[in-house]
Formats: C-alpha cells, structure tokens, sequence
C-alpha cells in the first residue's frame, strides 16, 4: 500500500468514527441542542473525508467545492436548529424531544 | 509523507476522541468546548492537506459558533453546566447497536475498496483554483447555497420570533 493510500485511509477511518459518534449522539441525545452537536460531527467527519478525498485524488476543484458546501450545511443546519429550539421553548418551555412529542394542548 | 501520516494519525484520532468525549462529560458547556477541539482538529487536518483557507474558514467558523451555542445553553438549557448529573439519553443500547454497525460498515469499504490515488498533484493555489471554479463552472452550486442560506435567513426569523 502506497502512502498516499494510506493517509486516505487513515483519514476515512476517523471520518468514519466521527460520522458513527454523530450518529449516537444525534439518535440518543434528549436535548435539543445536544442532537445538534451530533449532528455537526456527522458533517465534521463528511469534511474531513471530502479533504482526504481532495488530497488523495489529485486536488480535484469539486472536491473542495463540497467542502464549501459542507460548510454552509453546517451553517444553515445550526441557524434552523437554534431558531427551532427558540421557538419550542417560547411554546413549552421545553428543552428535550421527549417533552416535545405531545401535540399541542 | 510519513510526517503527515503521523499527523492525520494523530489529529484524527483527537477529533474521534474529543467527539467521545462530547457525549460522556455532565457539563454541556464541557461538551461544546469538546466538539470545538474535534473541529479544530479537522480544521488543522484540512490545513495539513494543503487547504489552507478552507480549513482556516472551519476553524473560524467553529470557534464563533461554539460560541453562540453556550450563549443558547445558558438561556435555554435546565443544566447547562452540569453542576447537577443527569442522564438525559433515550435508547442508548440501540443506539449504540447503530453507531457500530455503521461504523463497522463504513470502515470495511474503507479499507476493502481500491481508490485511485493518483496522489497529491501541483496544482498551485487550491483557493484561487476554488474561487475560479465558484464564479466558473460550479456558479449553480454557489447561487444554490446562496439562496439556501437567504431562505435559513427568513425562515430563521420567521420560526424564532414571539408569536405575543
């Protein structure tokens, strides 16, 4: 195996790990804000593959340009998320999911 | 090269640790401070790969945003500095099970599938190369996330502004 091959790997691996601890977090997480961080670190893994993938392959442009995405998924995923859990504690007074599962009332 | 790979070795395995970490330590706070270091790690393995203003971009970006988010700890959350030790999980054990599995899946094809690994080229400045293709040839992608992030605007205040 080349080096090359085994940055990438190497990289993919934690990107991996990263993207499985989202996952945990974002599924088993009550409070709100708490899912979003899991929610970062699945895109946090997805931006350090896309970098490995950037640096493996040869410096593809659209490599970095879906870094360039990711980013502004992260952005935009955090503004909702925020705005989201402003607006369920100005109707409940809530901060975990298990509390938001009624319907109104 | 062989520096690098002990560099992506090792921040990288600070960027998985600190991700743990986010979801074991009582404090929220602690937590937010964790996943700031994870990104700090990716942002610094990105700059390791020559991405020097992307990964910048994320490290900077990261930092403010932490930041709003122990603001929005402290305003909303019952336990933002986990003085009291609460568990505030569901499903932890299934959730576990699906971590792994994806884990275990995602690995496998990393280390089982042949990538072509033409390898680092010369290609001159990634950033100016990335600021050709945004105004060029990915101009879609870049009006798309524009446009993207003018609706978040709107629906933002749209969704967290009193209703009274």
């Amino acid at each position: 195996m080349s080096t090359t091959e085994l940055v990438l790997r190497l990289a993919l691996t934690a990107a991996a790990a990263l993207i499985a601890t989202g996952l945990y977090g974002a599924l088993s997480q009550q409070s709100v804000v708490m899912i979003m961080m899991g929610l970062e670190l699945v895109v946090n893994g997805l931006l350090l593959a896309a970098g490995a993938f950037w640096w493996a392959g040869g410096a593809p442009v659209v490599a970095s340009v879906l870094i360039v995405v990711l980013v502004t998924v992260m952005a935009v995923e955090m503004a909702m998320g925020f705005a989201v859990a402003l607006a369920l504690y100005r109707a409940r007074q809530v901060d975990l999911t298990d509390d938001a599962a009624e319907l109104a009332g | 090269m062989t520096a690098l790979v002990a560099v992506v070795g090792a921040l990288g395995a600070v960027a998985v640790v600190t991700g743990l970490l986010v979801f074991t330590v009582n404090s929220m706070a602690r937590a937010t401070f964790l996943l700031l270091a994870s990104f700090v790690a990716v942002g610094a393995v990105l700059i390791g790969f020559g991405l020097g203003y992307l990964g910048t971009v994320v490290i900077l970006m990261m930092t403010i945003e932490m930041m709003i988010m122990v603001v929005f700890m402290v305003m909303l959350m019952m336990n933002p500095a986990g003085l009291m030790p609460m568990t505030m999980v569901h499903n932890r054990r299934g959730s576990w099970a699906i971590a792994l599995v994806v884990f275990g899946l995602l690995t496998t094809g990393v280390w089982l599938v042949p990538f072509p690994t033409p390898g680092p080229a010369a290609v001159g400045d990634p950033t100016l190369a990335l600021g050709d293709a945004l105004m060029g040839g990915q101009m879609l992608t870049m009006m798309t996330l524009g446009l993207a992030l003018l609706a978040t605007i709107v629906g933002t205040v749209a969704v967290a502004v009193s209703r009274r």
